[in-house]
């Protein structure tokens, strides 16, 4: 595998950076949902859905954008894979406008079973997000059935094997993980001090989850490991992994949560990093008949296209940097509930 | 049921249901700016609870609009997996663009608009409202040239043959400002300022009629009558000028609009009528002999392309684009109607005198959505049997990998959902409008108490 460093490579960097964008930033509050229904009390959990309150709905744009720079850059891709993968991504896309509504709606009726209602939905859509993000995740690796026309030929049940499974649990206990940390972070009080308790455990799920997803991966999926035979020094960053990831415990003894979530968040650029160099320059790996795997090259639009969503790139990411820091740093500190909250 | 029908329908049906809240976020985060304008100029706290209250029934549009926009830009991978190979380069990039440039935007200054109020200066906040409206516009912007792009393709040429080819862009501005963009843009964003402006003008003609909130009520509604205005005038132009655009660009479309199918004759317009497309024929109708001829060529004698030059297989449905376009027509002169007579009672000082007015101005919210959704089905059924006009038929643009079983199943799923989310955001809009605007001083309050209603249950 050599790196040229052309526009489908950089287009394949740019994908990524936006994917790993929404790990790293939805994938806290995705883990703040799937914690959710373990705190108790309704002003408790008004404090945990604020945490997120302005900007979850940033986060998302992560995720929208990606799916339109796909479709833009790597056409082929983005329609093999979710005309593949139709039935789940219908769930993800329930799952998506559930999570969405609950968080507006919840608190803004007073019954209890409304409430209740919405709180299920929140955290359970949470979790489901992160298992499907996942499963997807999960069949890139093995690899799909591809015909010769670029179309996939399997069926539903072809998407869900143990390994597949494997990878969507250990997404959801990495999103737990961060958005446990999150949720420290942005608390304070006795609420603070349970989460605080809650860290470690999640992050002792996390690692056992990812220590056995990177044996199954090494075990039945060598492939993924080419690159790293060929660039010994791409082992660097599986170091650096286990490093921000050891990292978080050390943090949260000394109360530096927001240096414990950049660890966790290291962590998860880290992970989805492994997982795109032992792909490329393939973006769907077809399993059987290799020969029909989408690739950076055959998947792509044309140079054009790519040169001008360049440019589109360059002017608007220091732009999406700029808000996305501002943002951030408006609402840094403990939750505070207001008229406007949720 | 076919593949092709079921996934239309479905289509049709997410972005119809989508459709309600993005034309909403846009006017209302327009008349927000204003507000909030006079807010910062005057200081006067009746504006302040007119922007937060706003802001609230805003903020509720535009999450249904966040999660059902979710659904839109998978789906054409999902359901339309040809198609999308066929216009990724160009579809694709308008897409990426909308991310880049408007979505980020939105959300972010969203975020200080709803919850940063105590956050960030008074200017600060004024910035990020009129940032979050400049946001939604620019969503309509680059959705307007994607659709365009497939009304009037431009800026592109085809490379490879039968299943491979595909559409690569070779001028992106000729892409972007294709023959039907501009026209169709300013068309769809008065549509969206006349769906926020009357539905402040709806809540706040209410409030009138029960009595309550008056002060609220009567500034709400001068800023909405104040848009509809101008919203109501500018769309008759743009929709003259889309008009003019299809006849050039897509005549069969027009010819559709009027069942016009003799191309020697000259073309009437029509007020209503029902198409008989087995003779051809305008059943029950009345129209302006020559009116259609006058509007495009200013000479009511010339003769129109009709519909009989085109084969059969490039014809759309002809009675149901009749019937849309003829609905969104009427219903477009209905708004200017109401809008002029408004301005001018309000201009004598009887704009709240009478009641049974006021009445028709609470359920004028609902024209400037039927309006905008019989207008959309006027132009896409009207494109059809194309999906990209001209250049790939809507039968070959469906997913290979997917099953008719599949979409039904998604289908029904979607109408079940759906159907909640809209029952729900009726009800909470109702409540919300209920309680009106002087909550927002007050619900700490209110939700400090359901902290004790909460602990008493357990």
């Amino acid at each position: 595998m050599d790196f040229t460093f052309d526009l489908n490579t950089i287009w394949f960097i740019l994908i990524g950076v936006l994917l790993t964008g929404y790990a790293f930033l939805d994938g806290f509050d995705l883990g703040v949902g799937s914690i959710h229904l373990f705190v108790k009390g309704d002003t408790e959990r008004r404090i945990m859905l604020n945490s997120i309150g302005p900007v979850w709905d940033g986060n998302e744009v992560w995720l929208v954008t990606g799916g339109g720079a796909l479709f833009a850059a790597f056409p082929h891709v983005y329609a093999t894979v979710f005309s593949g993968f139709y039935s789940a991504f219908m769930f993800l896309l329930f799952a998506l406008i559930f999570r969405a509504v609950a968080i507006e709606f919840r608190s803004k009726r007073p019954m209890l079973w409304w409430r209740k209602m919405w709180d299920i939905s929140f955290s359970a859509s949470s979790i489901l997000i992160a298992f499907l993000m996942g499963l997807a995740l999960g069949n890139i690796v093995k690899g799909i059935p591809l015909g010769h026309d670029k179309e996939f030929i399997g069926s539903f049940t072809d998407l869900i094997t143990p390994y597949t499974i494997l990878v969507g649990v250990t997404t959801v206990a990495m999103f737990m993980m961060h958005g446990t940390i999150y949720a420290t972070m942005k608390t304070e009080g006795e609420l603070q001090v349970k989460l605080k308790s809650w860290v470690n455990n999640s992050i002792i799920f996390f690692i056992i989850c990812f220590i056995t997803t990177t044996m199954a991966t090494l075990i039945y999926f060598p492939h993924m490991t080419e690159p790293f035979k060929l660039h010994p020094e791409f082992f660097l960053i599986a170091i650096l992994n286990m490093l921000a990831i050891a990292n978080i415990p050390r943090e949260i003894h000394h109360n530096r949560e927001f240096f414990a979530f950049l660890s966790s968040g290291a962590g998860i650029v880290f992970t989805l990093a492994l997982f795109s160099l032992g792909l490329f320059p393939n973006f769907v790996i077809s399993n059987p008949n290799p020969e029909f795997s989408l690739t950076i090259y055959n998947a792509a639009s044309s140079q054009k296209t790519l040169g001008i969503m360049l440019t589109m790139a360059v002017i608007g990411i220091p732009f999406v940097l700029a808000y996305t820091i501002s943002i951030y740093w408006v609402f840094r500190g403990k939750v505070r509930i207001d008229s406007m909250s949720y | 049921m076919d593949l092709e029908l079921l996934s239309r329908i479905q289509f049709a049906f997410t972005i119809s249901f989508h459709y309600i809240f993005p034309p909403l976020s846009i006017g209302l985060g327009l008349i927000l700016v204003f507000m909030e304008g006079m807010y910062l100029k005057t200081k006067n706290i009746l504006y302040e609870n007119m922007t937060k209250f706003w802001v609230k029934i805003f903020a509720l549009t535009f999450a249904i609009g966040v999660a059902s926009g979710i659904v839109m830009e998978f789906e054409f991978g999902t359901n339309w997996a040809t198609y999308s190979r066929y216009v990724g380069d160009i579809f694709g990039s308008a897409l990426a663009a909308e991310g880049i440039f408007a979505f980020f935007l939105e959300s972010g200054f969203l975020a200080i608009l709803v919850f940063g109020w105590n956050r960030v200066g008074p200017v600060t906040h004024f910035v990020s409202t009129i940032m979050v409206s400049l946001g939604s516009m620019l969503s309509a912007v680059w959705i307007v040239v994607a659709n365009s792009w497939q009304q009037t393709p431009a800026g592109y040429h085809i490379v490879g043959e039968g299943l491979n080819s595909r559409a690569e862009i070779t001028d992106f501005w000729e892409m972007v400002f294709n023959p039907s963009s501009v026209e169709r843009l300013s068309h769809v964003l008065s549509g969206a300022w006349l769906a926020g402006a009357f539905l402040v003008i709806s809540v706040s003609a209410y409030y009138i009629i029960k009595n309550r909130h008056i002060d609220f009520a009567k500034s709400s509604i001068k800023f909405g009558l104040s848009l509809a205005l101008f919203a109501a005038l500018f769309q008759l132009f743009t929709g003259h000028q889309s008009a003019i655009g299809i006849s050039e660009n897509q005549p069969v479309k027009l010819a559709a609009f009027e069942a016009h199918y003799d191309s020697l004759a000259s073309g009437d317009l029509y007020l209503f009528g029902w198409v008989n497309e087995e003779s051809q024929k305008v059943d029950f109708g009345l129209a302006i002999p020559g009116m259609l001829s006058y509007l495009v060529h200013g000479n009511s004698d010339k003769p129109i392309l009709g519909i009989n030059a085109f084969t059969e297989d490039e014809r759309p449905p002809i009675n149901i684009v009749f019937q849309t376009y003829h609905l969104m027509v009427a219903i477009g002169f209905f708004l200017i109607a109401v809008t002029i007579l408004s301005v001018f009672l309000w201009w004598r000082r009887k704009l709240f005198a009478y009641k049974w007015f006021l009445w028709i101005l609470v359920f004028s919210v609902l024209a400037p959505q039927i309006a905008n959704q019989v207008g959309w089905y006027s132009a896409e059924i009207g494109r059809q049997p194309w999906i990209v006009y001209g250049l790939l038929r809507t039968s070959d643009a469906l997913s290979a990998a997917v099953n008719a079983e599949q979409v039904l199943f998604s289908l029904i799923l979607f109408v079940i959902i759906y159907s909640l989310l809209f029952v729900l955001f009726i009800y909470l809009l109702n409540e919300k409008i209920k309680h009106g605007p002087d909550d927002v001083d007050s619900s700490y309050n209110e939700y400090q108490n359901q902290k004790v209603l909460f602990s008493k249950s357990k």
